[in-house]
């Protein structure tokens, strides 16, 4: 069982108080009637899988309730960061920094 | 029976009794159950899986394969599989040996044992093929009977377990020398340890070494004291019959404490096990090394045992394992357990050592007690059937010597236990010289050191032990350390072309069919290991990986690493399924949830349903009626006087804030600018892609308040969705949301009498339609009780829905029913609701949508707000598949008899005489009995449905084609008048 680090709460609770909820950093656009079909493909059903790093979305759902945003590697299961909802996306060479 | 007294470091001085196989027999406090066996001259212990042979305990500890039992205390405590070499005994135990018909000494299926020819590796494959037809009738049943080892109780586990989480600087696995030492080490440091052992004593190894001295005491003694020491520390946890199961994930081990197996009458309160969680700073994996046996023909005749095991029994229970006992060894630890029989009276005719090259100090000390050794010899043949007579013995010049033996002892070195570090994803590393594989570096912060370390000398165990904490060990006089030193992994003669030479005990897996598998193309060590079982027992070939994998490879002619090593698996040894479930059974697995008038509808006979975890009143029979009677008198009495109903299931959401409206407007398909506070909608949810996601109704209490339903399943998942929603895409929206479904109790009051039977319990409200009309909301008392007073109907009838605080729920409820009961009014169940929204055509989201069903697929295009420039499921709804004609709609059916009722699911063809397969236009998704119409009726998603209007479609069963007519949705009173009364 992982230890999550909620950014809200501030402290490594078990996996069991959380929920994954996909992709992380996928933005609706606010015009979305606008959007081409392959656009709205793009955002809605395509996602990545990546074997290595992998940004997603975790709710803290059974403690303070907040979505938040985590780096972890989907080989070694590790959370190598999590970040508030809101904030950037880490540049690639932040990631890179993280893999060290 | 016979006892050594002088040794037995773990012997009590109480005699116990217990049972094997219905005979009683004693043994001594601390006994296990093998050791009490032996001592009663008992080595035949079970049978093997596959053949049937006789067998015994090979070894003394965990790893044992062949000495399996079933161990129980009543009819529904039974255990099968209990290794008799770990079970502690206790007065009563009962014992049963497995595998047998009818009795161990005389098994019909040994049978198996003449047939092996035939059931060699692979045999499964090749027989199990065709005819197809075979399968049903004679394979899987031959199969299901034969497979399986022991036989599962099949009663409900009577017994409790326990679970614990805990966190500590530091977790040691294994409580040998090396674990106690560097507890020890992470205590003086102030750390916080946690250290297990999987017997019932610490000290691993050191309590079957009785000439080991450490500062002057011997091993039990040094290992008593450094007990002492640890127990004395409070920051030390020590957990004895515990194992280290597992390793997970960030430094998470998971390790389970027997608490009662060992004890004979446990008391109740006690939990059978405990389940540790733990998580550690750092893992101190401590687990020893596990001796390999020799692979000779016959190795498997009991009496035939791993040095180190005899050893055990010897010197931790005081039992010899035999008189006459011979001895095979590749390894210079069977010596020591030879002269330590030698030293008790045990006679040892002679040493074979697989080795040509033997420490010259060794061959003195045999020498020097008399004791033949026979250098680059092997034992060819061995006599006996039910135990050990004779071994046959070839060396050099094909010279065949025989000698009578009533036990044989053996050791082809020691593997390091690499379960846990593999478990942590370390991949081992191959040492070339001593023909071993070693831990690799971990990802994770876990060290192993001593046996599992392939460390050899106790001084390095020590030292490593001392600094796998950071810490300093004591300086220690270590005297009479017996080397691990010599081993050799993999057939010794010619067993590999004759004769059964076991590689893997539990799953009856010989040298020769490991060569077998080879010849036939399998050539990593997944597919041998797969092909022939080797390693895939409940042992997980703890003897036997080394010896498959030398064999392999050495056929194939390639290095052992290149044929590679399988990885290891959680749990290190069998793990009973209880200590996973823990307190998680019952209604802590499963609980379920209970409205504020559920135990009213109880005691007024209700029969219910579970309805996601609640549980809901279905219908409410009186006597003698059937359920089918019951609904209809329940809809009958709605439709004629009226009805009460318990819907606080319903989920509930309260939408507030200065942007509820705009967030309002996002969430749901329909507009909400428009809607006067006081009054309520009928709100549909969609996802991105357009397809409904949940209903409800939504009364808007104030321009910043909404009281949202949700059906009773969604109110999860809606509630996350909203709060996706708002935290992530509109973070800037002052809105909160909050679930309020347990805070409010439900009753709808639903018939043309319903305002007549609540009207003198509600205050602050006029009931009639000029104040209160269809689609309303009002904030009032009722039973002098603050509510919120919908006026809405899931019936077509005149209907309100009363919410009041939960804890008033019932009271107010059976003040409503006070009024109702005496007008004719009945209380209904769901089954009634449903027929009764059916009549209406509502739809259930989940019943009648599955997913992939749009608002305009299900005719509610009404609901759909044309002018609002974004909702969730906008552009979705444009996407080209969703607009295209030809989609699945939802329409009514009406049955052609109309006495005919469909089945939901059902599915629905045009020509019902085209071939198999036929074209589906669709399905039936609600299906009922209208005793209010005198006809089934039934609603079904069809494509292009809408168009379809009168049209006669087919729906085909197994034994009758029923003829269905197009209709709309709406059966009862499409006008809508009633519920505007």
């Amino acid at each position: 069982m992982l230890l999550i680090h909620c950014p809200y709460c501030e402290d490594d609770r078990p996996e069991l108080e959380f929920a994954n909820a996909g992709q992380a950093h996928v933005v609706r656009p606010s015009h979305m009637s606008e959007m081409s079909d392959e656009d709205f493909e793009g955002m809605f059903f395509i996602r990545d899988n990546p074997k290595g790093v992998n940004l997603e979305r975790w709710r803290h759902i059974h403690g303070c309730g907040r979505f938040f945003n985590a780096v972890r590697h989907t080989v070694t299961d590790k959370f190598l960061k999590v970040y508030r909802a809101g904030e950037p996306r880490p540049t690639d060479a932040e990631l890179a920094e993280l893999l060290k | 029976m016979t006892r050594i007294p002088a040794r037995g470091s773990r012997l009590g001085t109480k005699t116990i009794s217990f049972t094997f196989d219905g005979k009683t027999y004693e043994g001594i406090e601390g006994d296990t159950l093998a050791s009490a066996l032996i001592a009663n001259g008992v080595h035949l212990m079970g049978r093997s899986f596959k053949y049937h042979r006789p067998r015994g305990a090979i070894a003394a500890g965990a790893e044992e394969p062949n000495a399996l039992v079933n161990v129980f205390r009543d009819s529904a405590r039974r255990q099968p599989n209990v290794r008799a070499t770990v079970q502690e005994i206790y007065d009563g135990l009962k014992a049963e040996s497995q595998n047998r018909f009818p009795s161990l000494a005389f098994d019909v299926g040994a049978v198996n044992n003449l047939m092996s020819p035939a059931l060699v590796a692979g045999f499964y494959y090749k027989t199990f093929k065709w005819p197809a037809k075979a399968w049903d009738h004679v394979y899987e049943p031959f199969i299901r009977r034969a497979a399986g080892l022991g036989e599962a109780p099949t009663e409900e586990d009577p017994d409790h377990y326990a679970n614990r989480y805990a966190h500590c600087d530091v977790v040691v696995i294994g409580g040998g020398p090396a674990g106690l030492m560097a507890a020890k080490c992470a205590a003086d440091k102030g750390n916080s340890v946690i250290v297990c052992d999987e017997n019932a004593a610490f000290g691993g190894w050191l309590l079957s070494d009785t000439d080991l001295r450490v500062d002057g005491m011997s091993g039990a003694e040094w290992a008593a004291a450094m007990v002492a020491e640890l127990q004395a520390n409070d920051n030390v946890r020590m957990l004895n019959r515990t194992t280290g199961f597992g390793y997970f994930q960030q430094n998470m081990v998971g390790l389970t404490e027997r608490i009662t197996d060992h004890v004979s009458r446990p008391a109740p309160d006690l939990p059978r096990e405990r389940m540790w969680q733990v998580r550690a700073g750092r893992v101190i994996i401590a687990q020893g090394a596990i001796e390999r046996h020799m692979v000779f023909p016959g190795n498997d005749l009991p009496g035939v045992m791993l040095a180190g095991a005899a050893q055990t029994f010897l010197n931790k229970f005081g039992v010899p394992v035999g008189e006459r006992i011979g001895v095979y060894t590749a390894c210079d630890t069977a010596y020591a357990a030879a002269f330590d029989l030698y030293e008790v009276g045990c006679e040892i005719p002679v040493i074979v050592d697989h080795r040509t090259e033997v420490d010259a100090q060794i061959l003195k000390q045999a020498e020097d007690l008399g004791i033949e050794v026979i250098k680059g010899g092997h034992i060819s043949e061995v006599t006996g059937r039910l135990r050990i007579g004779g071994i046959v013995v070839k060396s050099g010049a094909d010279t065949e010597r025989e000698w009578d033996v009533d036990a044989l002892i053996m050791s082809a070195g020691w593997t390091p236990s690499l379960h846990l570090s593999s478990q942590s994803r370390a991949k081992p590393v191959w040492d070339e010289t001593r023909g071993i594989f070693l831990p690799g570096e971990s990802p994770q912060a876990c060290i192993c050191i001593g046996g599992c370390n392939g460390t050899d000398e106790l001084a390095d165990v020590f030292a490593q032990a001392a600094e796998s904490v950071g810490g300093k060990a004591p300086k220690c006089k270590i005297e009479d350390d017996v080397s691990t030193s010599g081993g050799m992994s993999g057939a010794t003669g010619d067993s590999l072309q004759k004769g059964k030479a076991f590689v893997d005990y539990q799953n009856d897996v010989t040298a020769k069919d490991i060569a077998l598998a080879v010849r036939e193309g399998m050539h990593s060590i997944e597919h041998v290991k797969r092909y022939t079982t080797n390693g895939m027992a409940t042992d997980q070939g703890k003897l036997s990986n080394m010896h498959g994998l030398a064999i392999a490879a050495d056929l194939l002619d390639k290095p052992i690493p290149q044929v590679g090593l399988t990885t290891f698996r959680a749990p290190y040894t069998p793990t009973t399924f209880g200590g996973f479930v823990g307190h998680t059974k019952g209604s802590l697995f499963d609980p379920r949830r209970k409205t504020p008038i559920h135990d009213w509808a109880a005691e007024n006979g209700a029969e219910f349903e579970p309805v996601s975890l609640w549980d809901r009143a279905w219908y409410f029979p009186r006597r003698g009626e059937t359920m089918h009677e019951a609904v209809d008198r329940e809809c009958r009495t709605v439709r004629e006087t009226a009805g009460i109903f318990d819907a606080s299931t319903l989920g509930k959401i309260e939408v507030a804030g200065p942007d509820a409206a705009a967030f309002m407007n996002i969430m749901y398909t329909n507009g909400w600018d428009k809607l006067k506070p006081g009054r309520a909608k009928y709100g549909i949810m969609c996802r991105e892609d357009g397809f409904i996601y949940d209903d409800g109704v939504v009364g808007k209490l104030a321009a910043d308040r909404f009281h949202v339903t949700t059906t009773t399943g969604g109110a999860p998942r809606v509630l996350n969705h909203m709060e996706d929603y708002l935290q992530t895409e509109f973070p800037h929206m002052r809105v909160w949301l909050t679930s309020t479904t347990e805070q409010w109790a439900t009753i709808a009051v639903q018939g043309p009498r319903a305002r007549e039977i609540i009207k003198p319990l509600v205050k602050g409200v006029n009931l009639n339609s000029e104040s209160l009309s269809h689609m309303s909301v009002s904030e009032c008392e009722i039973c002098g009780v603050p509510a919120r007073l919908f006026r809405i109907s899931f019936t077509g009838e005149l209907g309100f829905e009363i919410n009041v605080a939960a804890d008033y729920g019932r009271s107010v409820w059976e003040a409503v029913w006070a009024r109702a009961e005496p007008l004719g009014a009945c209380v209904y169940g769901t089954e009634a609701m449903h027929v009764l929204r059916a009549e209406k055509g509502f739809i259930i989201v989940g019943q009648d949508t599955d997913g992939t069903v749009t608002p305009h697929d299900a005719g509610l295009s009404w609901a759909i707000a044309k002018s609002k420039p974004d909702f969730v499921g906008k552009r979705g709804l444009q996407r080209p598949d969703l607009v295209k004609a030809g989609r699945r709609q939802l329409v009514g059916l009406k049955t052609s008899d109309p006495k005919k009722v469909l089945q939901e699911g059902a599915q629905i063809v045009a020509n019902p005489d085209q071939p198999i397969p036929m074209d589906m236009l669709g399905f039936v998704t609600s299906s009922y009995w209208s005793g209010t119409l005198k006809h089934s009726i039934a609603m079904a998603l069809i494509e292009g449905g809408f168009d379809r209007m009168g049209e006669k479609l087919y729906v085909p069963m197994e034994d009758e084609t029923i003829e269905v007519e197009v209709t709309g949705s709406v059966f009862y009173d499409p006008n809508g008048d009633k519920v505007n009364d």
